[in-house]
């Protein structure tokens, strides 16, 4: 059985920057816990490479500043970055991590959701952003059923990437 | 844009650290640098995030503030309601808990700075190849040490989950008290990996010793300059992470105050506001502004406090200030040696800890006679934090005001930025020498530029050259984005 890892990152104390902690949240609320790990954080971290490896398929959900909404699925290659710019990695530099340290060959993607209010405090989402999480969440429920986040399914995608618009 | 006589050098934000931030550098008219500036976006909006909230929420909300130090936030968040509700005498179980919680906190918060943010320029040399200076070079180069900060971050992971209920926005602290215990089965957990974080403790000490030792002329003349440090004590003049009173020593190691209650914080302490900077600057009020400027931090708490109270990581710090002199260390780069000394002895403290059997106590929260107001001040892995709370009857904050480290060492940062252009800027080019200089500077105090937002899409680093026209006449972008 395909380990499916689906990680969501942000500050949900600063409006639509908690995007990906929400459709985890939105996911464990429809039980699906315990058939796939769900996980938030603020950022992703050095740690978290060794979860990473635990599975065979990573999402990492973010908030997305700029691409055309709802979202964007992204296929994700480990890649050493040149440049990180904080205390948190990048996915791809924490799947890098993962193949280092650890041996993981776990596919991984990023899920962008678009939003658009990021630059002020408070612990709620913008109503375009919400709607967007919506999509997101319904597509996530779509393709887990479908099992087109498989480590097959994407093998077989002769782009090495898979877009996807809902 | 501001007007100066001179060009004006913009470099935004600064790499590997937390949040955004830019450094202005202002030449004269010569072309010679006149000042530096380290700008810092900080989290202004965030005291009326707080404001309304009925007090027993803040500590958890107070996390909103840092994904790197929440921990802190929700420890002094959760001092500061202690005497709010008049239990600022917690029980044992519950102060060795949040200690405990605290002691983790800074295990990880260091080991993760110092192997993952300052290990590339130390090993890999601060000139050395971009393209291989980061954590992932570490990896390629160094497995065992990129490793080893991973199991130890992980670590200290660990005990903030199993102290705060989870590793993110942890609950564990309530005012009054803390509302779990660690279990049997938990401290066993702990256990298991406690002598391998100790040996690798010991064995980065002696790293980041061997590395200072090694380059102590250079780094002599890198960024460094005497100054006033302060930082919490015990009572018996102890390195003290979690609680006590406030110290404040001259370059010399001389007293300036000493012992100072939290709640009489304003009348040590006063803030300036300067025009440019959204950050305010701290000062000692009894030197003024100009002279009473103050680090804190790693090499504040080593350099101030009298001694440590753990044996491993007193030796270290023994040996560090003889090699300082006897007095605090006007080596800005002695940070990473001073930081890695708190590594130790935060495992060595976690291990007498786990060794309590008050950890498994059911006492867990005292309430005694109501207060309005309230001051906690904590050391966090960066430097001294403060927060100032005014609940109402209503038991809604009122008012809440933050001093962060980062704001502590603002002036320090400017400082050692301008000292680092001074020697390195060579006409207004931004060579890449030039910023990575400018960046190990300033990642030697760890700054947290509050939490940023981090969204796909953002966080290049623009850097800028602009004359006194206002014109950009360069430009350099080394992105990050994502995509």
């Amino acid at each position: 059985m395909t380990r499916v890892l689906v990680f969501g990152y942000g500050n949900p104390g600063r409006l639509d920057d908690g995007l990906g902690p929400a459709l985890v949240e939105a996911l464990a609320e429809r039980g699906l816990a315990g058939e796939i790990t769900l996980e938030s954080g603020y950022q992703l971290q050095v740690e978290d490479a060794e979860l990473v490896a635990n599975h065979d398929v990573v999402v990492f959900v973010d908030a997305h500043t700029s691409c055309a909404p709802p979202f964007e699925l992204h296929r994700l290659e480990a890649r050493s970055e040149t440049e990180f710019t904080t205390h948190a990695l990048t996915p791809a530099a924490v799947l890098a991590l993962a193949r280092e340290h650890f041996g993981s060959h776990a596919a991984g993607y990023v899920l962008g959701i678009r939003g658009y209010a990021f630059d002020d405090f408070g612990e709620r989402l913008s109503p375009l952003a919400q709607s967007n999480l919506a999509a997101a969440v319904q597509f996530v429920l779509q393709a887990l059923r479908d099992g087109r986040i498989d480590v097959p399914a994407v093998a077989g995608n002769p782009e090495g990437d898979l877009h996807v618009r809902a | 844009m501001e007007a100066t006589s001179g060009r004006r050098i913009v470099i935004e934000p600064v790499t590997r650290v937390e949040g955004h931030g830019k450094v202005t550098i202002l030449l004269d008219a010569e072309g010679h640098v006149e000042r530096a500036r380290f700008h810092v976006v900080e989290f202004r909006g965030f005291e009326r995030f707080i404001q309304g909230r009925p007090y027993w929420e803040v500590p958890v909300a107070v996390q909103r503030l840092c994904g790197i130090c929440p921990v802190s936030h929700h420890l002094c968040a959760a001092k500061a309601m202690d005497r709010i509700v008049g239990g600022e005498k917690l029980t044992p179980t519950a102060e060795k808990m949040r200690r405990l919680m605290h002691y983790g906190q800074t295990f990880q918060s260091h080991a993760l700075h110092f192997f993952h943010l300052a290990s590339p320029d130390l090993l890999f040399g601060f000139g050395s190849d971009v393209n291989a200076r980061h954590v992932l070079g570490i990896a390629a180069k160094f497995p065992d040490l990129a490793r080893q900060g991973i199991l130890m971050r992980k670590y200290g992971q660990e005990i903030i989950r199993l102290t705060a209920g989870k590793k993110v926005h942890g609950t564990g602290a309530i005012p009054g008290g803390i509302n779990k215990n660690l279990s049997l089965a938990e401290r066993d957990l702990l256990l298991q990996d406690l002598a391998q974080m100790k040996d690798w403790a010991r064995a980065t000490v002696q790293l980041a010793r061997d590395y200072t030792l090694a380059h102590i002329d250079m780094l002599g003349g890198f960024g460094s300059f005497p100054s006033n440090h302060m930082c919490l004590v015990r009572a018996d003049g102890a390195l003290d992470l979690y609680d006590g009173g406030l110290r404040a020593v001259d370059a010399q190691g001389r007293t300036i105050f000493d012992h100072v209650d939290p709640q009489r914080y304003l009348d040590f302490i006063a803030e300036e506001v300067k025009p440019w900077s959204y950050m305010k600057f701290p000062f000692i009020k009894s030197l003024g502004p100009e002279h009473g400027w103050y680090r804190v931090g790693p090499l504040s708490r080593i350099s101030a406090c009298s001694f440590i109270d753990t044996p491993l990581a007193e030796a270290a710090r023994q040996e560090f200030m003889q090699v300082a002199g006897g007095k605090p260390s006007a080596v800005t780069m002695a940070y990473h040696w001073a930081r890695m000394i708190e590594l130790l002895h935060a495992v060595e403290k976690i291990d007498e800890l786990l060794h309590d059997r008050d950890l498994q106590g059911t006492d867990l929260v005292v309430k005694g006679e109501r207060r309005g107001e309230a001051v906690a001040i904590i050391e966090a892995p960066r430097g001294t934090l403060f927060h100032h709370y005014k609940v109402d009857e209503n038991d809604q904050v009122t008012m809440a005001n933050l001093i962060v480290s980062t704001t502590s060492n603002n002036e320090p940062m400017n400082r050692a930025v301008e000292s680092v252009a001074r020697q390195f800027l060579d006409g207004v080019e931004i060579t890449e020498g030039l910023l990575n200089h400018v960046e190990v500077a300033i990642r030697a105090y760890d700054p947290c530029l509050s939490c940023a937002t981090h969204a796909l899409g953002q966080m290049p680093l623009d850097v800028q050259v602009v004359d006194a026209a206002g014109q950009v006449v360069g430009r350099r972008v080394k992105g990050s984005k994502e995509r």
